[in-house]
């Protein structure tokens, strides 16, 4: 079959940070192209790429044998490339109609040819397997499934002949995918290449024609479906060795500080002890995290810190000396525009103060964490990735914070922060005299980072808490197997 | 098909019957009938007009997720150019007034279109925009006044608002110019934003605008005529205002902004944009009207028709927010 779309050696950096290394990729017209790798592998910004979002900073892409430069989405769209991200992307207060056609409209002189569009709609709706419903529903009277298939009929629309699609099945029920994929397969024999971008690889074993690996922004293989088993896919997802970068602890297990009993599974966590939630994005690990935050509220189960179970709000947790870092530093974790001081110290400030007392208080903070910055009155936002996250886990120092819930702590980090939050880990999880050892919770995407610095690990996978083992009982092969089965 | 009703009642019909239940309300509490009468709802109507104009501009604002603090400004701006024009001349005749109209609603479009610049251009945030040129044009207004009302004879301007009932003359109207100007430029609006391209695309701006610049939507020229229009909709309420008081006052319309959004608001406009309609719009404007009017025949002090009129506010965006948590729970 002949190839559709090709791109070569494509390469991008942001900063220092090298997000592909010379990826190459072709699809053929008619088949389905499965994109498959961990979190962080590159493949949304090979993606972002392809659609125009990002320009590439080397290679070259041809579409159908011409040479392809998308300046941006729209050019892309209007070349015949759709994509369909995991946030779609529509306007709630329109019409299925209305959106798929928007800014595409048919009319005369500024005046919409409401019939035609209508006709038009129902045509591609039925094609995108949106039947039965009025092509004048609001966008948000319908469900998930339904306002993925509308994004559909708007590719359909515009004519594409490469549709990618981002994790389609994220937010889908069984029922759902099914039909889904009995769409991809019609979509396929009418000449369309379909890019496949999935975590699932039993999916992908399903769905694709060919599969493509890629790790570390390279492709570790790219080979027809014959040529794969689950197995390969898992290893050349993993491929990477664990570094020095995780320091030896000799820390030691104290009393239970908190307790977690779910419908199917329970943990007790300990002093002394660091827990690790391996799982794909989407699999409701942070979720869980801000249930035992009380952040959002616990729906079946039962919370226990120190002894007291139903806390109700973060600051009754930070009350009880629990500790939350979360994974979105920019807008959850951090007042960007603030300062030092007043980010360290916002979760327990004393009634009232000076200003001096509290800068004292924040530079306690600036050696033990090797915080760089001109003073700790300056803004947050003036300060590298890396250190703008030491000041969010400062926070937990400040208040002296024993339960620790790290949500992908060190997330868009340099190595030299990394070692160091390492470090502080495994100090504060020791103890000294005066300062009970601390209990921490750790979630993360990189699975060396977890078989670095837990002592337990416990797999999320699809909102349900599975297989909590001791460390030396995993591998990252066997992690990820657990993760995406 | 009780589901049906239902969510009819929590749309239009509902606000109606809450209009309804306004003017009953104060129809009996008014002694002697008099609130009930043709003549006393004429004047509510003509009242509510200047709002409801004003309003029909701001709708499209909101509904495309902007706001605009200038338009008591620009009512008062649009009163003083007319009145300027019209200053010391002792019989203007018919032709006169005409070119002081078109001059005020102009003035009052191009003050529209600098806010769009400003909002889109400038990528300037719509409250501060606004913010800003409510005090420039509220300051130009003043300084072309000189600080003192300008007054002028009366012209066919005035007739505008004048009564229709029991008016022999003027009984073929129905209803005064003003109330006609008013719904001839809801409907004209309605149409627009139902059935035109730029219609439809300010409701997407509002309701996702990245979508909207992803699909190709001109949003930085949208949002442009979103204020033009607001700004031209300001003049004509200007205009009326200038109908009612009959002279070139910088000082007219103050806090009339306020009204405006909130005419909007209780019409079911939410200010995080995609929602809005002409025809809530206008109910918004009535029930504020009919409170005012309604208030002022009570002999009720203002302090307590302003902190009724608050209160309305309040309801109106409780029941909204109430249907929307509904919207959700269905997800």
């Amino acid at each position: 079959m002949s190839v559709l779309l090709e791109m070569n050696q494509v390469e991008k950096s942001f900063g220092a940070t090298r997000a592909l290394d010379g990826i190459s990729l072709s699809v053929r017209a008619g088949t389905v192209h499965a994109l498959v790798g961990e979190n962080g592998a590159g493949k949304s910004t090979l993606m972002k790429v392809l659609s125009g979002a990002h320009v590439a900073d080397a290679g070259s892409m041809r579409l159908e044998g011409e040479p392809y430069h998308p300046r941006n989405p729209l050019h892309a769209r209007a070349s015949g490339i759709s994509m369909i991200y995991q946030e779609l992307s529509l306007a709630p207060h329109l019409t299925i109609t209305e959106n798929i056609f928007l800014g595409v409209e048919t009319g005369t002189r500024g005046w919409l040819k409401l019939k035609e569009m209508r006709r038009k709609a129902v045509a591609v709706m039925e094609r995108a397997g949106l039947n039965g419903v009025s092509p004048e529903t609001l966008i948000r009277d319908l469900s998930m499934a339904q306002c993925q298939q509308v994004e559909v009929a708007r590719a359909l629309a515009s004519g594409c002949r490469v549709l990618v699609l981002d994790e389609p099945t994220s937010s889908l029920t069984k029922t759902d995918v099914d039909l889904l994929f009995e769409r991809i397969r019609e979509w396929r024999s009418a000449g369309i290449g379909i890019v496949y971008i999935s975590h699932f690889l039993e999916e992908v074993e399903e769905i694709a024609d060919d599969c493509t690996v890629i790790c570390d922004g390279r492709v570790v293989k790219s080979a027809p479906m014959s040529a794969w088993t689950r197995e390969r896919m898992i290893d050349a997802m993993v491929g990477r060795d664990v570094g020095e970068l995780y320091p030896a602890s000799n820390r030691s297990v104290g009393e239970t500080v908190l307790t977690w009993t779910g419908p199917e599974t329970s943990i007790e966590l300990k002093r002394g002890e660091v827990l690790g939630i391996a799982g794909l994005i989407g699999s409701g690990r942070t979720e869980f995290l801000q249930s035992l935050f009380a952040l959002r509220p616990v729906l079946d189960g039962d919370v226990t810190v120190k002894g007291v179970s139903g806390l109700d709000t973060p600051a009754e947790s930070w009350s009880r000396g629990m500790g939350f870092l979360s994974e979105d530093r920019k807008r959850e974790g951090l007042a960007l525009t603030r300062t030092i001081t007043e980010n360290i110290t916002l979760s327990k400030l004393p009634c009232w103060s000076k200003p001096s007392t509290r800068d004292a208080l924040a530079k306690l903070w600036v050696d033990p964490l090797s915080i760089k910055c001109a003073h700790v009155s300056s803004r947050v936002e003036s300060l590298s990735g890396g250190n703008q996250q030491k000041v969010a886990l400062a926070r937990l120092l400040h208040h002296d914070a024993d339960v620790w819930l790290l949500d992908e702590p060190t997330r868009g980090v340099d190595v030299g922060a990394k070692s160091r939050i390492y470090q502080v880990l495994n100090q504060w999880t020791e103890g000294k005299p005066g300062r009970p050892p601390c209990a921490v919770i750790v979630v993360s995407s990189y699975l060396p980072e977890l078989l670095g610095i837990c002592d337990r690990i416990a797999v999320m996978n699809r909102g349900q808490l599975r297989s909590i083992r001791p460390r030396s009982d995993w591998t990252e092969h066997t992690l990820m197997k657990e993760a995406v089965e | 098909m009780n589901q049906k009703i239902l969510t009819l009642l929590k749309g239009d019909l509902g606000r109606l019957l809450v209009l309804v239940g306004i003017f009953l309300f104060f129809a009996i509490l008014v002694p002697e009938g008099r609130f009930a009468r043709i003549g006393n709802v004429e004047s509510i109507l003509v009242q509510s007009s200047v709002v409801a104009l004003a309003a029909i501009g701001a709708t499209l604002v909101i509904v495309s997720a902007g706001i605009d603090l200038s338009v008591g400004s620009v009512i008062a701006l649009t009163v003083v150019v007319i009145g300027k024009v019209l200053e010391d001349v002792e019989s203007p005749g018919l032709l006169l007034p005409v070119f002081a109209v078109l001059m005020g609603v102009v003035v009052a479009t191009v003050c529209g279109g600098v806010n769009g610049v400003m909002v889109t251009r400038l990528g300037m945030v719509p409250f501060v925009v606004t913010l800003s040129t409510m005090q420039i044009f509220r300051g130009a207004a003043s300084g072309l006044a000189r600080e003192s009302n300008i007054y002028t004879s009366r012209t066919w301007i005035n007739g505008m608002m004048d009564p229709v009932a029991g008016n022999a003359d003027r009984s073929w109207m129905l209803m005064p110019p003003a109330v006609w100007l008013t719904l001839f430029c809801a409907v004209a609006v309605m149409l627009l934003l139902r059935y035109s391209r730029l219609g439809r695309h300010m409701v997407a701006v509002g309701s996702n605008e990245e979508t909207a610049r992803l699909c190709g939507v001109p949003v930085k020229r949208v949002k442009c005529w979103v204020y033009l229009l607001a700004g031209l909709f300001a003049g004509l309420a200007g205009m009326l205002q200038f109908s009612y008081l009959n002279m070139g006052a910088p000082t007219t319309a103050q806090g009339y902004e306020l009204r405006v959004i909130a005419a909007v608001v209780i019409g079911g406009g939410s200010l995080r944009g995609g929602e809005g309609t002409i025809a809530g719009t206008l109910i918004g404007a009535l029930i504020i009207g009919v409170l005012f009017v309604g208030c002022s025949q009570m002999r009720w002090e203002n302090w307590l028709q302003t902190v009724v009129t608050g209160c309305i506010i309040a309801i109106a965006v409780l029941v909204d927010r109430l249907r929307h948590r509904q919207g959700e729970r269905h997800h």
